[in-house]
């Protein structure tokens, strides 16, 4: 009875993916619009490369590749930022690792790629921040205590004790847990010599808060 | 970099509509990351004394001009590469919205797909003894095809299959070598990676992997499943024995008094992950010693346990 309505299913899958996969291929919005029906309607497209949307739309080799790319990327950068990068950083680092004549990406097809990538047991996670996100790729336990320091932390790229006690109302100790355990596991680096309170720095949001390209020259000049 | 500042005059008054209305910088600086400079220069002094542009009958210009200013001739660069994406943009909405259509009629289809899957299901509960294995994995192969979780056990898509067997057995093939040069183990994250760049064409999903790899052990292949209390998981050889490994580490770290898990992955040649891994279960087993600072987790040999 089912395998009747799979062939026919099948066969519109056929014609669709005759007249569009092109579409799919090269337009992030056209996939966005196609993932969010399959989800309304109860669908993953992206289940298994045995499917028939991944068979016949390629849709999923390109979130496949995406996710060994990501994986890579995070693989490369972990030693500084202790397995926290914004999405953006990701972004650009993906498109780079690319090359010019692969498909475009967008965010969206990062975050679909990443939320595939967590079955592996790798620690994937994304953390949402200001506006944006954060992708975790360690096994690291980040509760919501630690989720709320890093949106806190994101405006400026570092957060002090005196910052999180006011702005949140924790003790002194439950802010300092939590600080601590960011710096262990490699996420914060600890800056004692800021005038004031030390500051807890995430290496993850320097690109985005303070990378610029300078010249050797201009860099001269900025050194007192 | 090497620059290159071109210094515009101002527009003319019967200048044609550009890219910007106006803008408040009256130069342009051409940045040259690697090299290209001299050349380039060279070509644009060249160009900029002869002017070459200014002598182009309006015939040859790209786009045909609609305009009968005799003698006139229009700025063609910009402006003829703008209404080309534009004739192009045009086309491709006309394209998309086709698409979108499409898709929803598409939709409309698997939806009743969804619903067909959800009514067998439900009449596979009723009939319990009724249904044959073979049925069973053949809807089970269905959900695979269209993408719907197993409506009743809810379970990781399309488990249990034929093509995860299929899977399986590939995997324990290709995988022996690999694991055999590192040590015989890896995380399910560098299986991954692995698996696909090897195949370049019809990769594999992260469900799939987890799903072939989750039947190893049953189907009595040299390779299994592990997955450790952090969560992490990772494929062993079925000749690796993890707690063996483990008096090994001890070795190490008591010939170098402590440990972090980056350093004895350094030493012995492992990723940082599996390497923080086989310390925690040296810790468990009540081996080691953990001194957890902010300076980091460093691991000694467990001395309550050796000299009591």
């Amino acid at each position: 009875q089912m395998s009747k309505q799979l062939d026919m299913f099948k066969t519109n899958l056929e014609e669709f993916a005759s007249k569009h996969k092109q579409e799919i291929r090269k337009n992030p919005q056209f996939r966005v619009q196609f993932q969010d029906m399959c989800a309304t309607i109860g669908v993953d497209p992206l289940a298994s490369g045995k499917g028939f949307w991944s068979e016949m739309l390629g849709v999923g080799d390109f979130y496949y590749e995406l996710g060994v790319q990501i994986i890579e990327v995070c693989l490369a950068l972990k030693h500084r930022n202790g397995g926290l990068i914004t999405l953006e950083e990701l972004h650009q680092q993906v498109l780079k690792g690319r090359g010019k004549f692969a498909q475009d990406v967008s965010q969206d097809d990062l975050l679909r790629a990443i939320k595939k990538l967590k079955v592996l047991g790798n620690g994937f996670g994304i953390i949402p921040v200001g506006g944006t996100y954060l992708i975790q790729s360690v096994p690291a336990e980040l509760n919501m205590d630690h989720t709320v320091i890093l949106q806190l932390a994101e405006k400026k790229g570092y957060v002090t004790v005196g910052e999180i006690k006011s702005s949140l109302k924790w003790e002194t100790e439950r802010a300092k847990q939590v600080l601590e355990h960011l710096l262990k596991e490699g996420m914060a680096w600890l800056d004692t010599q800021a005038a004031g309170d030390p500051q807890y720095w995430l290496p993850a949001l320097f690109t985005e808060l303070y990378s610029q390209e300078i010249t050797p020259e201009e860099a001269k000049e900025a050194i007192p | 970099s090497a620059k290159i500042v071109v210094h515009l005059h101002p527009a003319s008054s019967n200048k044609e509509p550009g890219p910007f209305q106006s803008s408040k910088y009256s130069y342009i600086k051409l940045s040259f990351k690697e090299h290209g400079q001299i050349e380039f220069y060279r070509r644009l002094s060249e160009e900029i004394t002869q002017r070459r542009w200014e002598n182009l009958p309006a015939a040859q210009t790209m786009q045909v001009n609609k305009s009968p200013q005799a003698g006139r001739i229009r700025a063609v660069g910009i402006v003829g590469i703008e209404r080309k994406l534009e004739e192009k943009r045009k086309e491709t909405d006309k394209n998309i919205s086709e698409a979108f259509e499409d898709l929803s009629k598409l939709m409309d289809k698997a939806k009743e797909m969804v619903e067909l899957s959800k009514s067998i299901a439900n009449k596979i509960k009723e009939k319990q003894g009724d249904i044959t294995e073979d049925e069973t994995v053949r809807f089970k192969s269905y959900l695979l095809s269209m993408g719907i979780a197993n409506p009743v056990t809810r379970e990781t898509y399309g488990s249990g299959t034929h093509y995860h067997m299929q899977l399986a057995k590939q995997l324990a093939g290709i995988l022996q070598a690999p694991l055999e040069e590192r040590g015989g183990i890896m995380s399910l994250t560098e299986v991954y990676c692995l698996v696909n760049r090897a195949r370049g064409l019809e990769l594999l999903s992260p469900e799939d992997l987890v799903n072939a790899c989750k039947m190893l052990e049953s189907l009595k292949l040299p390779l299994r499943l592990r997955v450790f209390d952090s969560g992490v998981m990772v494929i062993e050889l079925q000749s690796h024995n993890e707690e063996e490994m483990v008096a090994s580490a001890l070795e190490t770290v008591s010939e170098k008094g402590s440990l972090t898990a980056d350093e004895f992955a350094k030493l012995v040649g492992m990723s940082v992950l599996l390497a923080k891994e086989r310390l925690l279960l040296a810790e468990k087993m009540g081996h080691l010693c953990r001194d957890d600072s902010v300076e980091g987790l460093r691991f000694y040999p467990n001395l309550f346990m050796t000299q009591s």
